[in-house]
């Protein structure tokens, strides 16, 4: 089979699933108990308004009709109107998307810039108690759950220094300089984290490709330790550390929408919540549609990916059976 | 080695400059004006209060950026505001009121006769929810007799309408308006600036009111939909006053007198320890004063409610002028429970469900009550329910035995009386007095609705567990703040910072 071929299998599996994780949202959704026309209406309401409501709302229709309707809606970034508001859901989307866009951009950015050094600084170190402490130290790290983290910073720096807030975000249109300081705490909480998990990841690649004979090559001809891990070593770590950026940023976002709650960030997570609690299903809907599309496009690009960047992968791929 | 120190170079310069840019203190915005920031629990679901139920709208809008006719001040007496001064007819059904001349909308529209029936006519249109028509159920007519005097006329005396125009049903919006479920147009202190969905309202300024203007160039209402979130940015310095605290427990992180002034006072929200009636044991007087008797409400409050809060003993709290303390209406009795389980014939048992919503007092308290109530022969099964499966199971279809739920409108005590009302509890005498005491005077609505809250007291209509706290926290800056919740608003008007 071609790359391409294998690409193209890949897709065709990628967009069944992104049907198939419609559906069970969409019937998901629609099993949660609670009247969505009582939580409209509140505590005062006659039965008869409810019903009035329910029709108005269209929820006397038949499952498919709205699924169908729901799913071509959304297609074209039309997730219908907030049950509870009766505002557009996609402006909605768009401007809590930016906050979590930031964050797990940022989050995930940090996370890298400082798992890359100290892995490969724990790797080349093993053998000598500072490198055997920044691994224990990264072994902490993984154990440690992000609001955790998170809580202990705003304690330190927001409640004790008062050098941060502890929550709440200003858009950069506003103040740049604010939405700056916004951000540091709840990407730092994320980034730590992260930073921990990937670090491992880099750590045991490096004590594999030094164990190679590439590099063993490449020390015999002169080069240092450290240049040949820079010229040879990282280009084999990149991929693996790829699939593992790729796995992890699946998690980063359910990670975020709990940050987010720390923080009082308005981001996705955040508005998930809040409309689950309120049964806003058209919010809640298009929401978690938006997340599981996202996890499993990254998925997908994270294997489209990986048969690019692995030429060995194409090889026996590409081999005859 | 080179290339390693090079990457460590990188990573250092990229955490000194987040570290530089964390450094600059978040105080921007105090440089350009006078801002106050309040931290609040319930965001709101919309901005118009006439076509959107819920109390966090007028929390945030009535008084501020919308004004009624008459107003409540901080010790629950109707005051004049819009209206400078008003008349009723000797039988009570025509109220003729005479309006503030300089008033106008921030638009610079003026507060006429021809806005206020508008405003009026709208909120007892089909478009308003059903709890604000049904305020305006009393009224026949609404006419503007010349530009600034309106006359309503009742089909029956109501001591009660008088009161509602003081809340969300009476406010007057600006005529020229376009849109109010998105921007609230009003002739208060403060303009609508803007709503971020999931953080904030922002109000500005009204430079042009009519009256004392406003002390504060903006305010933001900060939402917190978890309360520990709002006391670390309290500590941090990033509110200037909790608007209430819903963990009572929390207030001892607010003990630095110098930083912060703690107000605690009551607020309008009875805890009720509900009793569906159509349960056959519950329709029993006897078992419902057994349950009274066997729940010791003081140490209830004690252990779910850090101590803070008040024993009523009625659906009535203590702002109000008709209230008298009734907490010992059935005092903490195990011995008279047990007896008058023994009379019913329960003396072997009696097996109840008990519901409560997920909402901070909820499963504390039911715990708690599950313990006493096995203490005399109660077996209590307790079943905790979201609160949208609460409203579903019930509030809408009735189908549970007991339940809690804090109920925050204030003088809701004729929900007894409504047809239809979740306890099913129906008592003519009640029905009565509550009649009574809206078409009376206002000396016979005082000594009638004491009486009325005697009837539901001595009836065991419910068990009232307590009265809700309502704590404020401000920094020491901050003055003017009502220690007690009488209306819906968390009005502005009488705050100032002394710096």
């Amino acid at each position: 089979m071609t790359t391409l071929r294998r690409v193209a299998v890949r897709l065709a599996w990628l967009v069944a699933s992104l049907l198939l994780a419609s559906l069970l949202i969409f019937a998901a959704t629609n099993a949660l108990p609670g009247d969505i026309a009582q939580i409209v209406l509140g505590t005062n309401a006659s039965a008869g308004e409810a019903d009035a409501l329910r029709e108005q709302l269209g929820l006397n229709r038949p499952f498919l009709a709205r699924y169908a309707e729901w799913l071509l809606g959304a297609l074209h970034f039309d997730f219908g109107t907030s049950y509870i508001s009766g505002r557009a859901v996609a402006p909605l989307i768009a401007s809590r998307f930016e906050v979590s866009f930031w964050l797990i951009a940022f989050g995930m950015l940090l996370a890298i810039v400082m798992a890359v050094p100290v892995g490969a600084y724990a790797a080349v170190r093993r053998r000598h108690a500072d490198g055997a402490v920044v691994s224990a130290l990264s072994q902490v790290g993984l154990a440690v759950p992000a609001f955790w983290a998170g809580i202990w910073l705003v304690i330190i720096f927001a409640v004790k220094l008062q050098w941060l807030p502890s929550g709440g975000y200003v858009s950069y249109w506003d103040s740049l300089g604010q939405w700056a300081v916004h951000l540091v705490l709840p990407v730092l909480s994320l980034a730590v984290v992260q930073a921990s998990v990937i670090s491992r990841y880099v750590r045991s690649s490096v004590i594999e490709v030094t164990g190679e004979d590439y590099f063993r090559t490449a020390r015999s001809v002169g080069w240092s330790r450290s240049g040949a891990l820079w010229r040879h070593g990282l280009r084999n770590i990149a991929i693996s550390l790829l699939t593992v950026i790729g796995l992890q940023l699946a998690t980063l976002l359910v990670g975020a929408i709990i940050i987010e709650q720390v923080f009082v960030l308005p981001g996705l997570g955040s508005l998930l919540l809040q409309a689950v609690g309120q049964r806003d299903l058209a919010v809640v809907q298009a929401v978690v549609l938006l997340l599981v599309w996202a996890v499993l496009l990254i998925n997908f690009l994270v294997d489209v990916a990986y048969q690019v960047v692995d030429p060995r992968l194409r090889r026996t791929a590409e081999a005859p059976a | 080695m080179r290339h390693t120190r090079r990457l460590v170079g990188l990573v250092v310069a990229l955490m000194l400059t987040i570290t530089a840019a964390a450094c600059s203190r978040p105080d921007s915005q105090e440089e350009t004006g006078r801002v106050l920031n309040i931290g609040a629990t319930a965001e709101p679901v919309g901005m118009d209060m006439i076509t959107t139920s819920g109390a966090a709208i007028p929390f945030v809008l009535l008084y501020n950026v919308y004004e009624t006719l008459v107003k409540l001040d901080a010790d629950g007496n109707i005051r004049p505001l819009l209206a400078s001064e008003w008349t009723d007819s000797a039988d009570g059904t025509v109220y003729t009121f005479t309006l503030q001349p300089d008033a106008k909308f921030a638009s610079g529209a003026p507060v006429d006769a021809d806005a206020v029936v508008a405003s009026f006519e709208r909120a007892r249109s089909d478009a308003a929810t059903e709890q604000i028509r049904s305020q305006w159920d009393v009224v026949d007519t609404i006419e503007a007799t010349d530009a600034h005097t309106v006359t309503v006329t009742l089909r029956k005396p109501s001591n009660r309408w008088l009161y509602d125009l003081t809340g969300s049903a009476g406010i007057i919006s600006d005529p020229t308006a376009t849109d109010l479920a998105t921007t609230p147009a009003g002739s208060g202190p403060y303009r609508f600036a803007s709503w971020e969905q999931g953080s904030h309202v922002e109000l500005t300024a009204n430079d042009a009111y009519w009256g004392t203007a406003a002390r504060f160039d903006d305010v933001f209402f900060r939402f917190y939909s978890d309360s520990n979130a709002m006391t670390t940015a309290m500590l941090s310095s990033q509110l200037d006053i909790i608007s209430n605290l819903p963990v009572p427990t929390a207030v001892d992180q607010f003990s630095d007198a110098s930083r912060f002034t703690v107000y605690e006072g009551s607020s309008q929200g009875e805890v009720v320890l509900g009793f569906n009636q159509e349960n056959k044991a519950l329709s029993d007087l006897k078992v419902r004063q057994a349950i009274n008797h066997a729940i010791d409400r003081q140490a209830l409050m004690d252990s779910v409610w850090g101590g803070k809060g008040q024993l009523i003993g009625s659906m009535v709290p203590p702002t109000d002028p008709w209230f008298e303390d009734l907490s010992d209406t059935y005092a903490y009795d195990p011995e008279a429970a047990r007896a008058l389980l023994k009379e019913a014939g329960y003396e072997d048992g009696l097996s109840i469900t008990l519901s409560v919503p997920t909402l901070p007092y909820g499963p504390t308290s039911g715990r708690f009550i599950v313990a006493q109530l096995a203490e005399v022969g109660i077996t209590v099964k307790l079943e905790e329910l979201e609160w949208a499966r609460w409203l579903d199971l019930v509030y809408t279809k009735h189908d549970y035995d007991m339940t809690i739920v804090a109920h925050v409108e204030p003088r809701d005590m004729r929900a007894f009386a409504t047809e239809g009302n979740y306890w099913n509890y129906d008592n003519e005498q009640f029905n009565e007095l509550l009649r009574q005491a809206d078409e009376g005077t206002v000396e016979d609505q005082t000594t009638k609705l004491k009486e009325a809250a005697r009837v539901l007291a001595d009836d065991a209509a419910a068990d009232w567990l307590f009265l809700l706290p309502n704590i404020v926290i401000a920094t020491t800056d901050i003055s003017g703040i009502q220690a007690n919740q009488v209306s819906m608003s968390f009005d502005l008007t009488t705050l100032a910072a002394r710096n």
